[in-house]
């Protein structure tokens, strides 16, 4: 019993340095002794999860917690989503107000594939599934929801009157219906690994768009038409196909944009300081090593997937209120999972406002360089090869944006987690 | 029995398309563990390679196809050229983007394959390399009905035409998996690739020269899913444009043949090509061809769950 917590701890550590070297026999001996000690002594568990995280990065973080603790951080998204409400549509035109818009739904969408994708370690390349999902089931709460409460899909109310109301809630459904999909897709995680889970994500989003495709009942535009609609006319349900479902009233503004994304940054950020998201980040490290250090993995990546899946339902709401027109199947497609993918791998994957930069950046891109069209996915894939050549951890690896300012520039903010 | 027959026709078709990219998927997973996203553009690539061959280069050397009798040999030599010129693509693919991250992490290899994948695709889009807008593939064998069975049907009769295309296209398919089958299995490169997929270290300490077969299963692989592009091109003639989701779809099911054979597997992707082309097929006919996509997805994920190194495989050793 000489090898004892400290013990697996260190090796623990050796591994996390050293990724590519190959089975270390004081880790392959480590969880069963780490488990009898555990047992014979009858440790915390909390201890030996601290045990798995690691040291350098707990000290670069600690102090930034309290920072964020209470409601106020929530005051202070609300204030500012207010503030560009009010301001940005009048002083930079619609059209720039728009695209601000569409940088808030990117955050939302790639803050919360960073939860599986960067803090988890799971890589899931079906995140637009969820988007979508989320995008049909608030589309079709709000759309006859209006229909049946005001008598038609249009906007009811003014900026905060019951219809705009109606839809945040219609939003959170549809986070909702993506989280159960989150749980289901997060099962098979639990026996996959790598590349497989990447497979079987990329399938989901495809049987979800080949299974939207066939919801092909046209969409109902009336109040009494809905009121006398026959079986048949519900079942398939009444979506478009593939046609897309269109008519949904365009509630999204800046303000719900911008709650939702302080919502989701918060909680992300949060998530990521607690218990909970170290261990998931213990995962990510070494899957084995956070076993046998008392991480209840399968319970971290379900979780990661289901929360992961519930913002990007939050986010595929808000896109369907944001046009209105149409939502289509092949949104559900895995070219689309691809651009959040890229957003996680270029702002780091685990650092929260790195990913946040990305998403502002590649959603600005493509509309800087809208006559080189042709070439935008061209610099994508070669941003993408590159940064995996020079720099496979993304601009900010796991940590901060502020971590990297040189009044932090202690010898730990040099230190490069792998 | 006429629809079963013809049915099947389409499954052995399909089947072997399937399993000619599933085995280029096989070979470099078995041997640098990670799944080559970029591989279905190389079938786009030795497809559209066929297609600007046929169209625009062969004639200005003088090489007109005929359309009232083409011939065997063009088709022939546009099948080596592409496949070639893929071995060629796959050659460099390998050495730029892989190579420099043999050690590193997995998913970081598997974030490059997407990028290489993008890039093929969109590169492929441009107008002065593939262009954008779907093509057709001119004929490259005499439409010609080799024979014909007949199936008693109530009074009268149902018949199934076997056409040349289709002879060329399974004989081709047959004799490239053979080719491999001796590659892999009897000669000493085959020996060597093997090696390195049970283990490259111990491999490169018995003086096996670890790239050099790296490279060769990387050309190999892109020659056959250049060949796969052909034989498509070949039998269904309307070409899609480079970043098309058929593409990728065909892509990604040959990938799932791969799994459900057992990734790393030789025979098992030849194996699950055919059983995803038959549930693919059969599925479409006899339950509702809404849901093709679906069956096989659907079955791929029932076997990871049931047996997660697919039907041929050997069970994974977890290391540390």
């Amino acid at each position: 019993m000489a090898d004892g917590p400290g013990n697996a701890n260190s090796g623990g550590n050796q591994a996390r340095q050293n990724p590519t070297t190959g089975p270390q026999p004081n880790v392959k001996s480590s969880p069963v002794q780490s488990l009898a000690e555990q047992k014979s002594t009858g440790q915390n568990p909390a201890e030996q999860n601290r045990a798995a995280q690691n040291p350098p990065m707990q000290n670069v973080l600690r102090g930034r917690t309290s920072v964020f603790v209470g409601l106020w951080p929530f005051a202070v998204g609300i204030i500012l989503a207010s503030l560009m409400y009010a301001i940005l549509p009048g002083s930079v035109g619609p059209y720039y107000a728009r695209i601000v818009m569409d940088i808030g739904i990117a955050m939302i969408m790639a803050v919360s594939l960073n939860i599986v994708n960067g803090m988890t370690g799971q890589f899931s390349i079906g995140h637009a599934g969820f988007m979508t999902l989320g995008a049909y089931a608030a589309g079709m709460m709000s759309y006859y929801g209006s229909l049946v409460m005001w008598d038609s899909p249009l906007k009811h109310g003014g900026m905060l009157g019951l219809g705009e109301w109606w839809f945040a809630v219609s939003c959170l459904f549809g986070g909702l219906v993506a989280a159960c999909a989150g749980y289901v897709v997060g099962l098979p995680s639990l026996r996959l690994r790598g590349d497989y889970l990447a497979i079987v994500t990329l399938g989901f989003g495809e049987i979800l768009r080949v299974i939207l495709q066939q919801q092909s009942g046209s969409v109902i535009t009336s109040g009494e038409a809905l009121q006398s609609a026959t079986w048949s006319q519900l079942f398939p349900l009444p979506i478009g196909g593939a046609l897309g479902f269109s008519g949904i009233p365009k509630y999204t503004n800046l303000f719900w944009v911008y709650v939702f994304v302080t919502i989701t940054v918060v909680i992300a950020y949060r998530l990521k300081q607690s218990s909970l998201g170290r261990a998931m980040i213990s995962i990510r490290e070494d899957e084995i090593a956070a076993q046998s250090m008392g991480v209840n993995v399968a319970r971290q990546k379900v979780l990661a997937f289901v929360l992961a899946a519930f913002f990007a339902g939050v986010g595929g709401g808000l896109y369907a209120h944001e046009s209105g027109v149409i939502v289509s199947p092949k949104d559900a497609g895995f070219q689309r999972s691809f651009d959040f993918v890229i957003m996680t791998v270029f702002g780091g994957r685990g650092s929260i406002s790195g990913v946040m930069l990305a998403a502002v950046i590649l959603t600005a891109l493509p509309e800087v360089l809208r006559d080189f069209n042709q070439y935008r996915l061209i610099v994508y894939a070669l941003l993408l090869i590159v940064m995996m050549l020079v720099r496979p951890q993304g601009l900010f690896g796991i940590r901060e944006i502020w971590q990297f300012w040189p009044i932090r520039g202690t010898s730990l903010a040099k230190k490069e987690v792998p | 029995m006429a629809d079963f027959v013809q049915t099947l026709m389409t499954v052995l078709a399909v089947g072997s398309l399937y399993a000619l990219i599933a085995l280029g998927y096989t070979m470099v997973y078995g041997i640098l563990k990670f799944i080559n996203f970029a591989h279905s553009d190389l079938v786009v690539f030795g497809a559209w390679f066929s297609y600007t061959l046929a169209v625009k280069i062969l004639p200005r050397l003088g090489l007109k196809l005929n359309p009232e009798s083409p011939s065997l040999w063009v088709g022939g030599a546009i099948l080596v050229i592409a496949m070639l010129a893929c071995g060629l693509l796959g050659f460099v693919i390998e050495r730029i983007a892989y190579k420099p991250l043999r050690k590193a992490a997995r998913l970081n290899v598997l974030i490059t394959a997407i990028g290489v994948s993008l890039l093929l695709q969109n590169v492929g889009q441009l107008n002065f390399v593939f262009g954008a807008s779907p093509q057709n593939m001119p004929a490259l064998l005499p439409d010609v009905e080799l024979f014909r069975l007949t199936f008693a049907k109530g009074d009268g009769s149902e018949i199934v035409a076997i056409r040349l295309v289709d002879i060329v296209f399974f004989v081709t398919a047959g004799v490239l998996m053979l080719v491999l089958e001796y590659l892999v299995f009897r000669t000493k490169l085959g020996t060597a690739m093997r090696a390195v997929s049970y283990n490259t270290d111990s491999a490169a300490l018995m003086g096996i020269p670890v790239d050099r077969v790296v490279s060769f299963t990387f050309v190999l692989g892109s020659a056959l899913a250049a060949a796969a592009g052909f034989l498509f091109a070949m039998k269904y003639s309307g070409l899609n444009q480079p970043a098309q989701s058929t593409w990728v779809l065909l892509g990604l099911k040959a990938f799932v043949a791969a799994v459900i054979g057992g990734i790393g597997n030789v025979r098992g992707a030849v194996l699950g090509g055919f059983v995803i082309a038959f549930i693919e097929q059969f599925g479409a006919f006899y339950i509702s061809s809404n849901y093709r996509d679906v069956y096989v997805f659907a079955l791929l994920i029932l076997i990871l769950l049931v047996k997660p190194t697919g039907l041929l495989g050997s069970p994974l050793q977890e290391k540390v």
